[in-house]
């Protein structure tokens, strides 16, 4: 076996971010993922996305989620496009959504309905705030959710507005939480022969995402996260923890003693810090001392210092300088990916190894629809000799 | 029955990324035993932030350790290592983030352990991969955040580098650690056999950032370009970004800009919709003037209804007492040895409807030698 889930079929109705990002994991781990689209629009972020960048005829988002999936058109108000969904679940190991609360209910593919056909189906299901309470309806997107969570106020500095996270972090780790979810639920059914109903909510994806800081929140009297004036890398870390400028760039210090880093940049005022609570607690007057001191030299000046001495430091890159970083070589790899079509393009790969083996595959994005012909004949052939039968 | 129940992990790493898969594993009904030195442990019960703890160890380590337990072991004594051999054939998983050649060292690399163990997954995580000069540099999050370009997505156009604030880096990486075990165990209940499992933090800030890193390498390689002000995401038009109202904050997500033009009066923005992205900085300045005339609770009362994608921008004490925080039940309990509680998050997913939960707390270094040696030993 190459791939740990060869054997698995998902079938995929989510669109955007969260649902799709997970079934791209299990589909590099191996999973075949068929993901149901509607009619002639398709997963909205084939097109919402509005990046500018769109590569044959579809947002560079939308391919570097989808890739490695096939895609079935179907209209999940037409009742014969139903059934085929329905026989396509039957077959399935894993059937997983992210539509609004009560969706599916309409549809009649909610789990109740689906596990009383298929009793040991894994069946995954992502809301954006939960079944219960009064944001239940809302829309679970990414930097409305990151708002809500107070996540807002973690980055950046203290006189700067809320500051987002330039990711869909939450998308992404509700995304993984499902797959946790439904790898888990997997290995029980291969102890108990039964499945499971498997729900994750952005919401309680982005609170375990700031378990720290919640957390700490929780327990000390409701302090609110503090971000420091200048080189502000994390709320709730002493100094010298941030980002400094140099002469020529800029330089990342993680945790380090103050009074020791003095020493070797040769700062005096620095060398004076000698009690390592007084790192948190006179943390503001620590930076601007450091950041007026090291932006006296170039980065290359400071890492020779500093590298050779353990001190946890590190340029910071852009992504040309990244992946042009050829003692890297190996983990910066990417992968191409070619498209029915021929079209192909170039894509980050799955970040898992396995026995040594990347986990690699050259299927690109689907066109919307391409895998219809082919499924009708295969996956769903009896079905619809049945009905030609009938009819 | 909890999905990972009658599994054995043993956890022999420190501060975040592995214990956080611990964590996750744990939350999932798994027996994790963390594998510590004696006396000090391991390094996370030190690190603390605001300087908060709890007892002989930091919150942040309860905080990473719930329901977990622990075995003190000096690797280099050579009974103590029997006895950790014992464990590993026992063992389900096994998982470390100590730098690359120190497990081996301690002839507990994956081979010696196969050799164990067959059946065994054996999962590792490192700051960079196995490859030369960066092997034995810290896998810290920062730092990874910095070398990765993750730090120019946030924050707007003519400010510095923004780094993340949380532990993204670590965070990611134990998830995908978490994956690649639960997936080679699926594997493993048909073919009988073990695997390597290998992560590393930088490839999972690469992950972790693949849409738009795609977008770079597929558009002549151009770097991502921040909004002037209000920034949220580099790659998406106005109007996604925050703004100021007259009392606080609003996120507005992807919407459609004739009818921001319509709500806000704003008639000058149409002309310019039709090519979003490149007056992106001009009409966001144009809605931020509009939004800052009135409180955030009058635009929510209008876009609400409208089904218009915004949120209030909230800090913790509004997050944490709103109605809609408190109907999810999102914190549980945890209980020191000396009765003291803390409050902490709990597993975001749940089971056939079911949410787990533990009041168990980061145990103290080799509290569960004694019921380990009567048990498994």
């Amino acid at each position: 076996m190459n791939k740990p889930l060869e054997d698995i079929l998902v079938i995929d109705l989510s669109q955007f971010l969260s649902g799709p990002s997970a079934s791209l994991k299990l589909a590099d781990l191996g999973a075949r993922v068929i993901k149901i689209e509607r009619p002639k629009t398709g997963d909205i972020s084939r097109h919402m996305y509005i990046s500018d960048v769109q590569m044959n005829g579809a947002s560079s988002v939308f391919h570097a989620i989808n890739r490695n999936k096939e895609s079935y058109i179907a209209d999940l108000k037409r009742p014969q496009d139903v059934a085929k969904i329905l026989e396509l679940i039957k077959k399935a190991d894993i059937v997983m959504h992210n539509f609004r609360p009560g969706v599916m209910e309409r549809l009649g593919l909610d789990y109740n309905t689906i596990q009383a056909i298929h009793p040991n189906v894994i069946y995954g299901e992502i809301s954006g705030y939960g079944t219960e309470g009064p944001w239940k309806n809302k829309p679970g997107q990414d930097l409305l959710l990151q708002a809500l969570t107070g996540m807002c106020y973690l980055s950046g500095n203290a006189d700067m507005a809320p500051v987002a996270m330039g990711i869909s972090l939450v998308d992404i780790a509700t995304g993984g939480h499902l797959v946790q979810g439904l790898l888990a639920s997997l290995i029980r059914r291969g102890v108990t022969g039964k499945g499971a109903l498997v729900q994750v909510s952005m919401l309680e994806s982005a609170c375990d995402l700031q378990f720290e800081s919640i957390t700490c929140y929780l327990n000390d009297g409701h302090q609110l996260p503090e971000r420091t004036l200048q080189n502000n890398a994390n709320a709730y870390l002493g100094a010298p923890y941030g980002i400094y400028k140099t002469k020529d760039g800029y330089l990342a210090i993680a945790m380090t003693a103050v009074n020791k880093l003095g020493e070797l940049i040769n700062c005096q005022k620095l060398i004076n810090y000698t009690d390592p609570a007084g790192w948190f607690t006179y943390r503001e007057q620590i930076k601007a001392i450091l950041g007026a001191h090291l932006s006296t030299e170039s980065t290359h000046h400071w890492l020779a210092i500093l590298e050779p001495a353990d001190i946890w430091c590190a340029q910071v890159q852009s992504w040309r300088e990244l992946l042009a970083d050829i003692s890297l070589k190996e983990t910066i790899k990417t992968q191409r990916v070619v498209m029915q079509d021929g079209y192909s393009f170039e894509t980050t790969r799955c970040p898992i190894l396995i026995n040594g083996q990347p986990m690699l595959s050259e299927k690109g994005t689907p066109t919307l629809g391409q895998d219809n012909e082919h499924i009708d004949d295969t996956l769903l052939a009896d079905l619809i000799k049945e009905k030609s039968v009938n009819h | 029955m909890a999905p990972l129940e009658n599994l054995i992990v043993l956890e022999f790493c420190q501060y975040m990324s592995g214990p956080s898969a611990g964590m996750r594993m744990a939350d999932l009904g798994a027996t994790v035993i963390k594998i510590e030195r004696p006396g000090t442990g391991e390094g996370g019960r030190q690190l603390a932030i605001r300087n908060l703890f709890a007892g002989n160890n930091s919150v942040l380590f309860h905080t990473i350790n719930r329901n977990k337990l622990s075995y003190s072991a000096n690797l280099k004594d050579p009974s103590d290592l029997i006895k950790i051999k014992k464990l590993i054939e026992k063992a389900d998983v096994l998982i470390h983030n100590f730098r690359p050649g120190v497990m081996e060292k301690l002839e507990l690399g994956f081979r010696d352990c196969a050799r164990i163990n067959p059946k065994l997954i054996y999962g590792e995580i490192s700051g960079y991969g196995k490859e030369g000069k960066w092997q034995a540099k810290p896998g810290q999050d920062l730092l990874l955040q910095s070398i990765s370009g993750l730090t120019w997505l946030s924050g707007n156009k003519n400010d510095p580098p923004v780094p993340f604030g949380l532990s993204i880096a670590d965070y990611m990486c134990g998830t995908h650690l978490v994956q690649g075990i639960l997936a080679a165990l699926i594997a493993r209940s048909k073919t009988g056999k073990g695997a390597l499992i290998e992560v590393n933090l930088l490839s999972s800030l690469i992950d972790f950032q693949f849409e738009v890193i795609t977008t770079h390498l597929n558009d002549s390689g151009k770097l991502p370009d921040r909004a002037l002000k209000g920034n949220a995401h580099a790659y998406l038009s106005a109007p996604y970004g925050i703004y100021a109202t007259s009392d606080g904050h609003l996120a507005m997500a992807m919407e459609d800009l004739k009818y921001l033009a319509a709500a806000l009066e704003l008639p000058q923005i149409i002309p310019l919709a039709e090519d979003g992205f490149t007056h992106r900085d001009q009409i966001m300045a144009a809605i931020a003037s509009a939004l800052a005339s009135a409180s955030t609770r009058h635009w929510l009362s209008i876009f609400e209804p409208a089904d218009i994608w915004c949120a209030e921008v909230q800090n913790y004490d509004q997050f944490t007492s709103h109605p809609g925080y408190l109907a999810m039940n999102l914190e549980q309990s945890i209980t020191l040895a000396d009765g003291q509680q803390l409050k902490t998050t709990r597993c975001p997913i749940r089971i056939d409807g079911h949410i787990f939960r533990s009041s168990k707390p980061g145990p103290e270094v080799g509290a569960d030698n004694r019921q380990l040696e009567q048990t498994l030993l």
